[in-house]
């Protein structure tokens, strides 16, 4: 049963990423990447991690997809000539691929059985996130804060 | 506590469809009982959608000194049927223009979330169609997903009007999504879970015996009810709020180059939007299919969070006939210079509710929060005192 769900998932993500990778206009392209964000939250609650898959939708489509698609409208006017090769991207991509890798092949986790983890509940994230993790949170919050204001900096009336 | 007969008749009904299957495999039980749960929700939905569009337009009527329609059927209730033959039989133009997929997609792209949003909702006593652990996260997962489709809508008509249409829209969904979210985060809190049966489970009894426990009943309930509600009707894109479909300006926004089954499709996801936000709100706020008396306690649950519901619907069709439409800029200043901060006071005043042992000196402090920031803001935010020329930015 859940092989069967993984492998549906896995065509049809693969097949976005490569659509959005592929497909000659943009907003066509930043539509399918939708699709292959919506394949990788399927992929969490399959692996039991409700709560991923659901912050994943949450924030991938509601916000990150929002903003691809309006950052594509605001800033590109040759719509129809996107097309080509660059050289550039062939070497982001190896680097983003051995960086995961690397992290994936590091992760100790891996050799553990899926029934020895603990399922992972909101309650533990919130516990984990306000003890051990409670730097980094804040942290990650003072960026946010800064980008939202850097951003009404951005936009605000010159003359007053 | 399992609730009478009556009150259990779907959940029973349910089981016993089920019961041939009892020595099926695991995946076909659950296949059949989603399946079950699927046609049950769709089945009651687009009967209420139905029933709600012939009642708006009578409530409208009335409130506008006319009879509404009264033609088709007993009191014109046969209206709908006549509607969706019509819709059915129009004829489906697609501008040449426009990117044929995206504009087909776009409203089963708006239609599919709010109709997933519906799932979650508890209607009765164990009677949630798709109860998990993050319900109150799922809803509004999906619900995020709407931004998209109304963007897909306006960017494939290939007109300026939907373009336009659809930026209004996304602009006033995101930014009172946040509002909208802050609101149920005081309850989230008190209950200590984001299920929505644990949230209505938290808010049964009474106090004193007779005042029911619903967070309503508490200031920053009550509060955080009022700014939900009106985040609601924003986000379901309702009058005084629809801008987005303002006629004299930008014809029918997103939704202009739609037409026949397709238009109706995008109204059937307005309609199916607006359940499900008040549906939420009557689950977080008003008790969820908790009776408000203990005696009416034999009244089946499912009746009790339909009347609320359908208590809450009125409300959105009282409004439409009463409040004028609001200017796009006073719209989006409203979210974020009232609504925001009056939703983390709500955020604070349920945190002093609690620790002062959630008593009577806990619910006039929280009162007091609540109070206390809503006339520093109205105070704030009074702009009648300084009036002077105006520039428009965009007009010079």
């Amino acid at each position: 049963m859940s092989s069967t769900a993984f492998l549906v998932i896995a065509v049809l993500t693969m097949t976005a990423a490569l659509a959005a990778a592929t497909l000659p206009k943009l907003i066509h392209a930043a539509l399918s990447l939708v699709v292959a964000f919506l394949g990788l939250a399927a992929f969490y609650v399959l692996l039991g991690a409700e709560f991923v898959g659901l912050v994943q939708v949450f924030v991938y489509v509601g916000a990150v997809a929002v903003l691809i698609v309006f950052t594509i409208l605001l800033t590109r006017r040759d719509e129809e000539n996107t097309g080509g090769f660059h050289w550039s991207g062939v070497v982001i991509a190896l680097a983003v691929f051995g960086g995961l890798l690397w992290s994936i092949l590091r992760t100790p986790s891996l050799s553990l059985a899926a029934s020895q983890i603990d399922p992972l509940t909101v309650k533990r994230i919130g516990e984990v996130l306000m003890t051990d993790y409670v730097w980094p949170l804040q942290c990650v919050g003072l960026l946010l804060t800064a980008a939202l204001i850097g951003a009404l900096v951005l936009v605000m009336e010159e003359k007053r | 506590m399992d609730g009478g007969f009556v009150d259990q008749i779907f959940v029973r009904a349910k089981s016993a469809l089920l019961s041939p299957l009892a020595h099926a495999p695991d995946w076909v039980t659950q296949l059949a009982s989603s399946l079950i749960s699927i046609g049950m929700l769709l089945g009651v939905f687009m009967s209420l959608f139905a029933l709600m569009s012939v009642l708006e337009r009578k409530i409208l009527g009335r409130i506008q000194n006319r009879y509404g329609p009264n033609r088709v059927g007993p009191f014109g209730l046969l209206q709908p049927v006549a509607d969706g033959i019509k819709m059915l039989i129009k004829e489906d133009v697609v501008p040449i223009r426009a990117d044929k997929v995206v504009h087909f997609l776009a409203p089963i792209a708006k239609v599919v979330p709010a109709f997933l949003a519906l799932g979650v909702i508890p209607y009765g006593r164990n009677m949630t169609p798709f109860a998990i652990d993050g319900g109150i996260l799922f809803f509004f997962a999906v619900g995020s997903a709407t931004e998209l489709a109304v963007f897909m809508a306006g960017w494939g008509s290939n007109n300026k009007f939907s373009m336009l249409g659809a930026m209004r829209a996304i602009a006033q969904m995101v930014s009172y999504e946040l509002p909208l979210l802050i609101t149920v985060l005081p309850v989230v809190m008190i209950v200590g879970s984001l299920s929505p049966d644990a949230i209505v489970a938290a808010q049964s009894g009474y106090t004193f015996g007779i005042v029911p426990k619903w967070f309503v009943a508490t200031p920053w309930g009550a509060a955080a009810f009022l700014l939900f509600f009106v985040s609601g009707l924003v986000e379901s894109n309702r009058t005084p709020f629809d801008v987005p479909e303002g006629e004299s300006e930008i014809v029918a926004g997103h939704m202009t180059e739609y037409s026949g089954f397709k238009y109706a499709t995008f109204f059937l996801a307005e309609y199916f939007g607006m359940f499900a936000v008040s549906g939420l709100a009557v689950t977080l706020f008003l008790g969820g299919w908790q009776a408000p008396i203990r005696g009416l306690q034999f009244i089946p649950s499912y009746l009790w969070f339909f009347g609320k519901l359908a208590a809450l619907l009125f409300v959105f069709v009282w409004i439409r006939g009463t409040l004028p439409r609001t200017r796009v800029d006073h719209v989006m200043n409203f979210a974020w210079k009232f609504m925001l901060p009056m939703a983390f006071t709500c955020i604070l005043a349920a945190a002093v509710w609690h620790y002062q042992a959630r008593g009577f000196a806990g619910w006039l402090w929280s009162l007091v929060i609540v109070a206390a920031a809503y006339l520093g803001l109205s105070r704030l935010l009074d702009t009648r005192k300084n009036l002077s020329i105006r520039t428009y930015r965009f007009a010079e």
